[in-house]
């Protein structure tokens, strides 16, 4: 899998109520999210974000509450991969849990600079920043997230599960 | 090499043989809860699969308390889409409006959480548990909603951290100082993962209320957990629970003598003094009295963190005989209606009120912007709270402050941030 687009910088500890301040959290419907999506970060965020863009943040991306309506804002705006120097952990397994992409990679968040164009191969691990001909390594997946990756999130990949049960 | 608490508790839900950071298990769950934000989206994903029914009637727990009172028809919805679903798949812990309170304050209130659980919450102060000796961490909606079908949740085994605190508290300095001061210099994601075991002569004297503050802000620091070993402090209070809803007194784990940690800390108490984390991240921590020029437009008391009794005790003395500053709106919130009767026959909801207070029903409410105490453009506030992020209160161009009880009293009074040693 390869993703490409261009990247939206942002910084250290970008937390849940700047994705999706809580004051939109009474619905679950991802486009009325996704039309608040990064607003208390950057409020034209929602406008200006194109289909296939990258979120590049620093560290602890996503700290703060457990809303799951964090990582659905994002997937609903048509981001295509989430990348950071490192993710707070209830953001991360939401993420993989409902199917966002999401990377780490130290190396890329510190050298990306704003709507640099980024191409992503997933099953090699590799990071091209194609504004600026570099690349950056990235750790694939553990096995077991992998499996959740793989079916398409938590849900599919636990009704695989139920069905060789029964 | 023996193994910390987190991972005997962890072990004892796996059918794992052994176990260690990094690995990953399918862990048994004692309890899962969510709330009316986060219960919603896992309703939906349930739907989803088209299970008949729950994995267990007794072991959910559904509690509106973010947005209720319901603030406005879509969040009145939300709550409606919680208490359907509570009525049809016949959830015995659901707590409506008139009998609930702020989940982490209640299902202890409640005697749903005992020591040596594995506690699971589509909420992330879900960690406050661990004040109990219980494993307990936050998750998303998604990982609720499967939790309810098979009772089981992924986890991967985190490293532990050793915090330990000695020597006497200082006047005035309490479990949230503790934290700040812990948050303060290891930073917001010091803890990224880990399980922070909180240890030391310190917190063997820690009343349970200021242990549960604790833990709750673990993930201020980025953890996954909070721990403290159970004892004598943790007997007593779950003996006390007098209608506890479940049976038994759980099981007291403890760290192994040569458990191993990622890595420890030793902090002398009594240099700690009252402490206020200021905008607009949690790991800003500054003394009490740097902060005196900060001038306040609202007062918060109330919260996961601080709505406890002891919490509204605390704020009592400081104001008692007082007044709340002309300039300054106070809104004490109370955690539980359990808290809020107590509070009622002590006599501190009058002297809340008398003082030029609001006393409100409980809700977690302002602290995430949601109703009962929203901030203006360029307002300020000094809260019992747990984050202080940009918007957390209200607008984004607002301010907040995380104080423990007394100072949040103590600035009502003063209209600025202020040592309570000012008032008293």
């Amino acid at each position: 899998m390869t993703y490409k687009g261009k990247a939206r910088k942002f910084g250290d500890n970008i937390n849940t109520d700047e994705i999706i301040p809580a004051r939109y959290l009474i619905t679950t419907d991802p486009r009325e999210l996704a039309a608040h999506c990064m607003e208390d970060a950057d409020k034209d965020f929602a406008k200006k974000v194109k289909p296939g863009d990258i979120i590049v943040g620093g560290r602890n991306f996503g700290c703060g509450s457990s809303r799951e309506h964090a990582p659905l804002a994002i997937k609903a705006s048509a981001i295509s991969l989430v990348i950071a120097e490192s993710f707070a952990r209830i953001f991360f397994r939401n993420s993989i849990n409902i199917g966002l992409p999401i990377v780490e990679s130290a190396g890329a968040a510190k050298r990306i600079r704003n709507k640099d164009n980024l191409r992503i191969d997933m099953e090699r691990g590799i990071i091209r920043n194609l504004t600026r001909k570099e690349s950056y390594r990235f750790e694939k997946y553990p096995p077991f997230m992998r499996k959740i990756i793989r079916a398409g999130g938590l849900i599919n990949s636990i009704k695989k599960r139920l069905k060789l049960k029964a | 090499m023996g193994y910390t608490i987190t991972e005997k508790i962890l072990l004892k839900h796996t059918k794992a043989k052994d176990i260690y950071p990094g690995q990953f298990i399918n862990a048994k769950v004692d309890i899962c809860l969510a709330n009316d934000i986060t219960a919603p989206l896992a309703i939906e994903e349930f739907g989803k699969l088209g299970v008949k029914k729950v994995f267990d009637k007794k072991k959910i727990v559904l509690v509106p308390d973010h947005f209720t009172p319901a603030k406005d028809m879509k969040s009145a919805n939300q709550c409606k889409i919680m208490a359907n679903f509570a009525r049809q798949y016949e959830i015995k812990n659901y707590f409506e409006v008139g009998r609930m309170g702020i989940e982490h304050a209640l299902l202890p209130e409640m005697g749903l959480v005992l020591p040596g659980d594995l506690i699971i919450g589509a909420d992330s102060h879900t960690c406050t548990y661990g004040a109990l000796g219980a494993f307990s961490t936050g998750v998303g909606s998604t990982d609720f909603a499967i939790c309810m079908i098979t009772g089981e949740c992924w986890l991967k085994v985190p490293e532990s951290m050793k915090i330990e605190f000695f020597g006497r508290l200082n006047k005035w300095v309490g479990g949230k100082d503790l934290i700040l001061h812990t948050i303060g210099d290891i930073g917001v994601d010091g803890a990224r993962y880990m399980a922070m075991e909180f240890y030391g002569e310190t917190i063997e004297n820690l009343p349970m209320d200021d242990r549960f503050s604790m833990c709750n802000m673990a993930i201020e620091a980025g953890a996954k957990s909070g721990i403290i070993a159970p004892d004598k402090i943790t007997m007593r209070y779950i003996k006390a629970i007098r209608k506890g809803l479940r049976p038994g007194i759980g099981k007291f784990y403890s760290s192994a003598h040569d458990a191993k940690y990622a890595y420890t800390k030793e902090y002398d108490a009594r240099k700690i003094e009252p402490l206020v984390s200021c905008p607009n991240l949690p790991s800003n921590v500054k003394r009490v009295r740097e902060l005196k020029e900060v001038y306040i437009d609202q007062v918060v008391i109330g919260s996961c963190t601080n709505g406890r009794i002891s919490d509204l005790q605390l704020a009592a003395k400081v104001l008692r005989g007082k007044k709340v500053n002309s300039r300054v709106r106070m809104i004490v919130i109370p955690a539980t209606q359990g808290i809020y009767l107590e509070a009622v026959k002590e006599g501190l909801s009058k002297l809340f009120v008398e003082a030029g207070g609001v006393f409100s029903t409980p809700t977690c409410g302002p602290c995430l912007g949601g109703h009962m105490g929203i901030l203006a453009e360029g307002e300020t506030a000094i809260s019992t709270t747990n984050r202080n992020f940009i918007g957390r209160m209200g607008h984004p161009g607002s301010r907040v402050y995380l104080s423990n009880p007394a100072v949040a009293a103590a600035s009502a009074i003063k209209g600025r941030i202020a040592h309570p040693d000012e008032v008293m």
